[in-house]
């Protein structure tokens, strides 16, 4: 299991130099960790714990850093065939308001009378404002090796202003319960060839996937712990990933076929997990394995 | 007059109050099912269609942990029915493929190929071999599970059927029905059962 987390990192040579440092620490974090579980498997320090003190070596610098600042660029650039810069764009709290705005999201909007969380807000503005086609945005809804994807950037620096501040997503307006109450559904419906709901690896305390720790998102301190940290920036990959590439991939290893990007389906179970992260303090960009 | 008034209010609102509350707590069901069908799209070999529950994924998911009793034994007779036992009566393969085969979690998803076999996924949620120290904790711990339980032919028989389909045995369980949804091939289940019962399995060892 170690070894498939150390192997990517022979390859990246196009990684910036900060995100091979890391994961030269991580990697070697973490095979002490496998030499220790060889010599003696009980009484040992488990991986969450070897990243917790990775997470803190470079708390002074995560190397999402730089996709929140390429989102800021972004964000204030004048972009599309409207000619216009995102600074105008109503994330819930006003015009042009970012602080704290990802606290609050998911959310109900007036203007598009529809619930919406971060990513799909964005494309509302992306193409009402700047008039960019919604097939191009979804286009590239990622980053990857060689292209950083414009929404995930805006996401990043758009999460990383709510920063220090608590969860407080609203389940007042009825679309907003209603969305709350899908997406509770969504979480423990089972489908594909292997039968498995977000439930079957989410909806159990203190177990784990080979050596993956996995939270139990139906407890409360669980599932907020794990909201709080995404978007996160992920060693294995050398990339910076939103939450809605967080549901992507749980989907995919769900053997699902693959959710339309900020599509409904998205957006409630979002809400579901949002609402239960409520109350607690905001971390993100944070990082991953 | 006024008090006629107020009845008719309140009468009027518990009537408005209750009635979509009603048709709110039906309508969510098959609003979720409506959202599901309409919001995911085919990914290379994980098609659209794969959303679409069967009888036993549509109770699971609807009863969650508060499964009935009854439906649950009705369920599992439904699902051991269904269970295609090996046509020379053996349940025995070799236990070296079926460790390999249990080491796989590949197999399934949108990144996976056609082509490429489906693996065991055993060590993602399991303890087998006392060797692999990366195994999950999701399922039980089968270490030693034949030593613990013999190899007759009665526990090879259960230990097959439970590979091929796990919820004959416990209706919602989390474990996949590897033989009942095609995932391995009758030789790749006796291959798992061998990895299990085989006493010079580093299962039992």
């Amino acid at each position: 299991m170690e070894i498939a987390i150390i192997s990517p990192s022979l390859s990246w040579g196009e990684q910036m130099n900060i995100s091979k440092v890391s994961t030269i620490i991580l990697v070697s974090a973490l095979m002490t960790n496998y030499s220790s579980h060889v010599i003696a498997a009980e009484g040992d320090v488990s991986d969450s714990e070897r990243i917790a003190q990775y997470r803190e070596m470079i708390s002074d610098g995560n190397p999402a850093d730089f996709d929140e600042m390429a989102g800021e660029e972004l964000w204030k650039k004048v972009a599309g065939p409207k000619q216009a810069s995102l600074e105008k764009c109503d994330l819930g709290k006003g015009a042009g308001v970012v602080k704290g705005a990802y606290a609050e999201l998911p959310r109900y909007f007036k203007d598009t009378d529809k619930v919406q969380d971060l990513e799909s807000r964005l494309m509302t503005c992306m193409t009402t404002m700047q008039g960019i086609p919604e097939a191009e945005i979804i286009s590239h809804p990622f980053n990857t090796e060689k292209n950083k994807s414009d929404i995930t950037e805006l996401a990043t620096y758009v999460v990383g202003q709510s920063k220090g501040i608590k969860m407080a997503v609203s389940i007042d307006h009825p679309k907003e319960k209603e969305a709350y109450e899908i997406g509770k559904r969504i979480f423990d419906y089972r489908a594909g060839p292997y039968d498995f709901a977000c439930s079957t690896c989410h909806g159990t305390s203190h177990v784990r996937i080979r050596m993956q720790d996995l939270a139990n998102l139906k407890v409360k301190k669980d599932a907020q712990a794990a909201y709080v940290s995404w978007p996160a920036y992920r060693v294995s990959q050398g990339l910076t990933r939103s939450f809605q590439w967080r549901l992507n991939d749980c989907f995919r290893q769900q053997r699902f076929p693959e959710p339309k990007f900020a599509s409904e389906v998205t957006v409630d179970l979002t809400m579901f997990l949002a609402v239960s992260a409520n109350g607690a303090e905001y971390a993100g960009p944070g990082l991953k394995r | 007059m006024m008090n006629a008034k107020y009845m008719l209010g309140v009468a009027l609102t518990t009537v408005v109050m209750t009635a979509p509350v009603e048709a709110g707590t039906v309508d969510l069901d098959a609003k979720t099912i409506e959202i599901i069908k309409r919001d995911f799209q085919d990914k290379g070999i994980a098609k659209a269609d794969r959303v679409n529950q069967d009888e036993l994924q549509a109770t699971c998911s609807k009863y969650v942990d508060k499964l009935p009793d009854k439906i649950k034994s009705q369920l599992e007779a439904g699902q051991m029915k269904s269970i295609k036992w090996p046509s020379d009566g053996k349940y025995i393969g070799d236990w070296k493929a079926g460790e390999i085969l249990a080491q796989s979690g590949k197999g399934m998803t949108w990144s996976d190929k056609a082509d490429e076999p489906a693996g065991g996924n055993c060590y993602n949620c399991h303890q087998l071999s006392s060797k692999e120290i990366a195994y999950g904790t999701i399922g039980p711990s089968l270490l030693h599970y034949g030593k613990t339980r013999g190899n007759g032919v009665d526990i090879q028989r259960y230990t097959y059927g439970r590979v091929y389909n796990a919820k004959a045995y416990s209706a919602c369980a989390n474990m996949p029905r590897f033989g009942h949804m095609g995932i391995l091939t009758e030789a790749q289940i006796k291959d798992l059962v061998a990895l299990l019962l085989d006493p010079e399995s580093p299962v039992n060892k």
